[in-house]
């Protein structure tokens, strides 16, 4: 009998309305080591550590940790029991220290009484400090405890985290998702902290889906699949195809263009377009950007998350001023034109957050057709919106990209991400815009869609379409674009030819190289 | 690639039972809960209510709750128009107030044929609204004050100010006479009344607020507008994205709150009194809020709301005689509005979920015949 594993999930059911998100799972992780789970989004990995982390209750099922089974109300019960979970979304108040942020809500103090004696306590900051620097000393993070959260980057914000979830008494770390955030050199820091962790005894559950970095630090794989287990591997074992395949149940689907479709005629140019963060505050946040698309070219635009990808959109899309720079889409100059006339000029957007940015998630799919594209005769004429032919309209859209729904007439919230999104970019594209802004398209999207959403594109970009691709999966970029750009810090950092580019290479500039001028 | 149309169209049955329930199931948890509320006073609950019960089998009392329902529906719709993109309009008391003495001011120095001065002064009533009404929405649009505040504000204004021009310009002062009052508008501006049996009136303006209702229908949920509307309520970012100017639909919207607002005293003053007065009704733009909520905003639910407030207050005086405070009146209409909007929470609820789950279920069967 091997020893008791620090983790152990048998047979976990866990049912929400109409889905099933936990069906049979199970797994063990070992005490003092690396174990990723990976899987599609949507496969049911979240659902599985909130189970973990007891946000929710399973159906069925048995949880133990180190042997003994428990029962969590409540994530402080999970705490507890030296569980903790280090957030995609950091939970740090800007304006405080990095030690006032870790001892928030755990806060060593005098006297010690119990919780429920409305009495004030002093905080003891030396005692804090004495265990925070030892903490520190002991897994080897470094960063600095008296300096305000707002001025760290991202990668020291993740490390107050995890030393946040330590401070608590926590033995099993929980990341989820934690490289999305980084640059690529920001992870090898964040893998030789992990190391350390492990060194030291913690156990690790590192939830991601880039699987290069799952083989490179993982001593065991469990790959989720349909919300079940499917199987458990060492990393020794397989590589990252034989990973994906068992990740999605089938043979990868490839994006690519065949041929190029690149035409001499320009369709978008942007010629140095800078946008500050808001009337109030003038840091710039896209800085001179300047590029031309072609009719029948796919531009794509690389960077980690938050370099003034979407600002440059919202620029484009005349949501946000720009303070000097001029966008051109054929011959009309757009820097005097509102959203509206805009779009109505032929720009399509699929964008970055579907529930914020493009759906009303309680109206019925038909109504969802018709938003942003409303003075079009397609949905109605003069003042008046035509429900009969928004219905038709809906209904060949669905059809045409396989929408997973019941009818036109359910709310935009009863269809699941991917179908939402497959809804958004039915709307964007049969509307024949002469521009896609085309955001994350095939974010959350189950493999078969995004082969749908992929094949679509590719058909417009054959029918002289011009698209602006945004995205985060650099294999979608590479095989997608015509064009590759880097976007660092709100400035164009590299211009690369998608045909010899490596991901590589892309990852450096993304990091904030900059490419030296031929 | 057939999978998605296998059901188009289905009808779902249990959503529309649990929305006919609701509004049954919020009436009996009201009962109940007034029901305690008196008895916890000492009030005998029965009593109240048979009163209230003997009222419905008389002719009159329906007169009289018509009447009273009018201006509260007009009211509501004002209210409803801004609920539609959550625009708070409180202003609607102030916006009303103002039009009144507007109209006395337009219709006393014209002379016009009936019919004309009548339109004249309703269209005077909404432009007085409106006027009113776009400070704050220019508020809210150029310095992003919230136009609750500045609505609220601007009633306290409307207030002081009309009182003001009352007394030191319109008021005639007559001996004897202890509700001052206006110059009195001709008879040609007179609206007549629908309906009129010794002292029970229904006013003209019944078929106005029917046309406003239809209206107001057809505008929101048919309507480019209407729907630029309904999506600035339910997801700003979106509408925005979709290039709907938010500023253009937060001044149209408010403007048209506040140009039905105006016609909220109309009845009072183009059917009744023919004079600003100092023993007009007032508070209608307050009841207006509640009247929306009950109705929940629905142009068929609102004529529901407004006659059962219009019915509860004609029914007041009644109670008192039978030594109940008529305040009880006031302590049921709200109770009703706070349980409807809880129930109809519920309500939305359920029915989301279940139709979550019916949407999957379709889908896996759907899924299932083409395997």
């Amino acid at each position: 009998m091997s020893p008791a594993a620090a983790v152990e999930l048998v047979g976990i059911w866990k049912r929400f309305p109409g889905v099933i998100a936990n069906r049979d799972i199970n797994l063990r992780v070992d005490r003092a080591t690396v174990h990723s789970l990976v899987g599609e989004n949507g496969a049911g990995k979240s659902t599985l550590m909130k189970t973990l982390y007891g946000m929710h209750r399973p159906d069925e099922g048995t949880i133990s940790i180190d042997g003994s089974t428990v029962q969590f109300r409540s994530p402080t019960d999970a705490i507890a029991h030296g569980i903790g979970m280090v957030h995609q979304h950091f939970m740090l108040a800007d304006n405080l220290t990095v030690t006032e942020n870790i001892i928030l809500g755990a806060e060593p103090v005098w006297p010690e009484l119990p919780r429920w004696v409305p009495l004030p306590r002093v905080v003891r900051s030396e005692e804090a400090r004495r265990r925070l620097t030892q903490l520190k000393d002991d897994y080897g993070i470094d960063v600095d405890l008296d300096e305000t959260v707002e001025h760290l980057g991202v990668g020291e914000r993740q490390r107050v985290e995890i030393l946040k979830v330590l401070f608590r008494g926590a033995r099993v770390l929980i990341l989820d998702e934690p490289t999305a955030v980084l640059v690529p050199q920001e992870v090898d820091e964040l893998f030789s902290n992990l190391r350390n962790l492990v060194a030291e005894g913690v156990t690790v559950i590192f939830i991601s889906h880039k699987l290069d970095e799952v083989l490179a630090i993982s001593d065991d794989i469990t790959v989720v699949r349909d919300g079940t287990t499917v199987t458990t591997v060492k990393p020794s074992e397989v590589d990252k195809r034989r990973l994906g395949e068992l990740m999605v149940g089938s043979e990868l689907p490839q994006p690519g263009t065949e041929e190029s479709t690149v035409t001499d005629t320009v369709e978008l140019s942007v010629r140095d377009v800078s946008a500050f963060a808001s009337e109030t505050d003038d840091r710039v946040v896209v800085g001179n950007v300047s590029f031309d698309i072609h009719r029948g070219e796919v531009l794509g635009i690389a960077g980690v998350e938050g370099n003034g990808q979407f600002e440059l959109v919202e620029a484009i899309l005349g949501l946000r001023p720009t303070t000097h720079g001029t966008i051109l889409l054929g011959d009309t100059d757009l820097s005097t034109l509102g959203v509206q006339e805009r779009r109505d000029a032929g720009i399509g957007y699929i964008p970055f957050d579907r529930h914020r940015e493009a759906l009303l998630l309680e109206s019925p799919l038909w109504e969802n057709m018709i938003l942003g594209h409303d003075r079009s005769p397609r949905f109605g004429s003069g003042a008046w919106i035509s429900s009969r032919r928004a219905q038709a309209e809906c209904d060949t859209a669905v059809d045409r990209f396989a929408v997973a729904t019941p009818g036109n007439a359910v709310p935009a919230y009863a269809l699941s991400g991917g179908n939402q999104q497959k809804l958004i970019a039915a709307r964007e594209m049969t509307a024949g815009p002469s521009l896609l802004i085309a955001a994350h398209p095939t974010r959350g999207v189950d493999v078969g869609a995004q082969a749908a959403i992929w094949e679509e594109l590719r058909r417009a970009r054959a029918n002289g379409l011009a698209v602006l691709l945004i995205s985060a999966d650099l294999d979608e970029l590479i095989g997608l674009s015509d064009t590759l750009l880097v976007m660092f810090r709100g400035e164009v950092t590299a211009h690369l030819d998608p045909a010899t580019a490596t991901p590589e290479q892309l990852g450096m500039y993304m990091a904030g190289e900059r490419q030296a001028v031929a | 690639m057939k999978t998605a149309s296998i059901t188009r169209r289905n009808v779902n049955w249990g959503n529309i039972a649990i929305s006919l329930a609701a509004p049954l199931v919020a009436l009996l948890v009201a009962t109940g809960l007034t029901s305690a509320l008196m008895a916890i006073s000492g009030i005998d609950p029965a009593d109240a209510f048979s009163t209230l019960g003997s009222r419905m089998s008389e002719r009159t009392a329906w007169i009289d709750a018509t009447q009273r329902a009018v201006p509260l529906y007009i009211s509501a719709i004002a209210v409803a128009i801004g609920f539609k993109m959550n625009l708070f309009n409180i202003g609607v008391e102030g916006q009303y107030r103002v039009a009144m003495l507007t109209v006395v001011a337009v219709g006393t120095s014209v002379e016009l044929p009936p019919v004309l001065h009548v339109t004249l002064c309703i269209v005077a009533a909404m432009a007085a609204g409106a006027l009113w009404a776009t400070i704050p929405a220019l508020l809210k649009v150029y310095r992003g004050v919230s136009e609750v505040i500045s609505t609220i504000m601007l009633n306290y204004i409307a207030t002081g100010v009309l009182a003001f021009l009352f007394a030191e310009v319109f008021a005639i002062r007559e001996e004897g006479r202890l509700n001052p009052k206006s110059e009195e508008l001709p008879k040609s501006a007179w609206m007549p009344n629908l309906v009129s049996e010794n002292l029970h009136n229904i006013s003209g303006f019944i078929f106005v607020a029917a046309a406003l209702g239809v209206a107001y229908y057809v505008l929101v949920w048919k309507s480019r507008f209407g729907f630029r509307l309904r999506a600035s309520g339910t997801n700003p970012t979106a509408a925005r994205t979709a290039g709907i100017d938010p500023k253009r639909m937060v001044v149209s919207a408010m403007l048209l709150s506040g140009a039905v607002a105006g016609l909220v005293g109309m009845p009072q003053v183009l059917g009744d009194k023919h004079a600003y007065s100092s023993d007009l009704q007032l508070g209608l733009g307050f009841s207006g809020i509640a009247v929306a909520l009950l109705g929940r905003n629905s142009p068929v639910g609102i004529i529901a709301a407004a006659m059962t407030f219009g019915f509860l207050d004609s029914a007041a005086p009644f109670l008192d005689l039978e030594s109940i405070p008529k305040e009880i009146v006031v302590i049921m209409q709200g109770v009703l509005v706070l349980t409807v909007v809880v129930v109809y929470e519920i309500a939305r609820r359920v029915k989301e979920r279940r139709t979550q789950e019916r949407a999957s279920r379709s889908l896996d069967a759907a899924l299932a015949v083409a395997s």
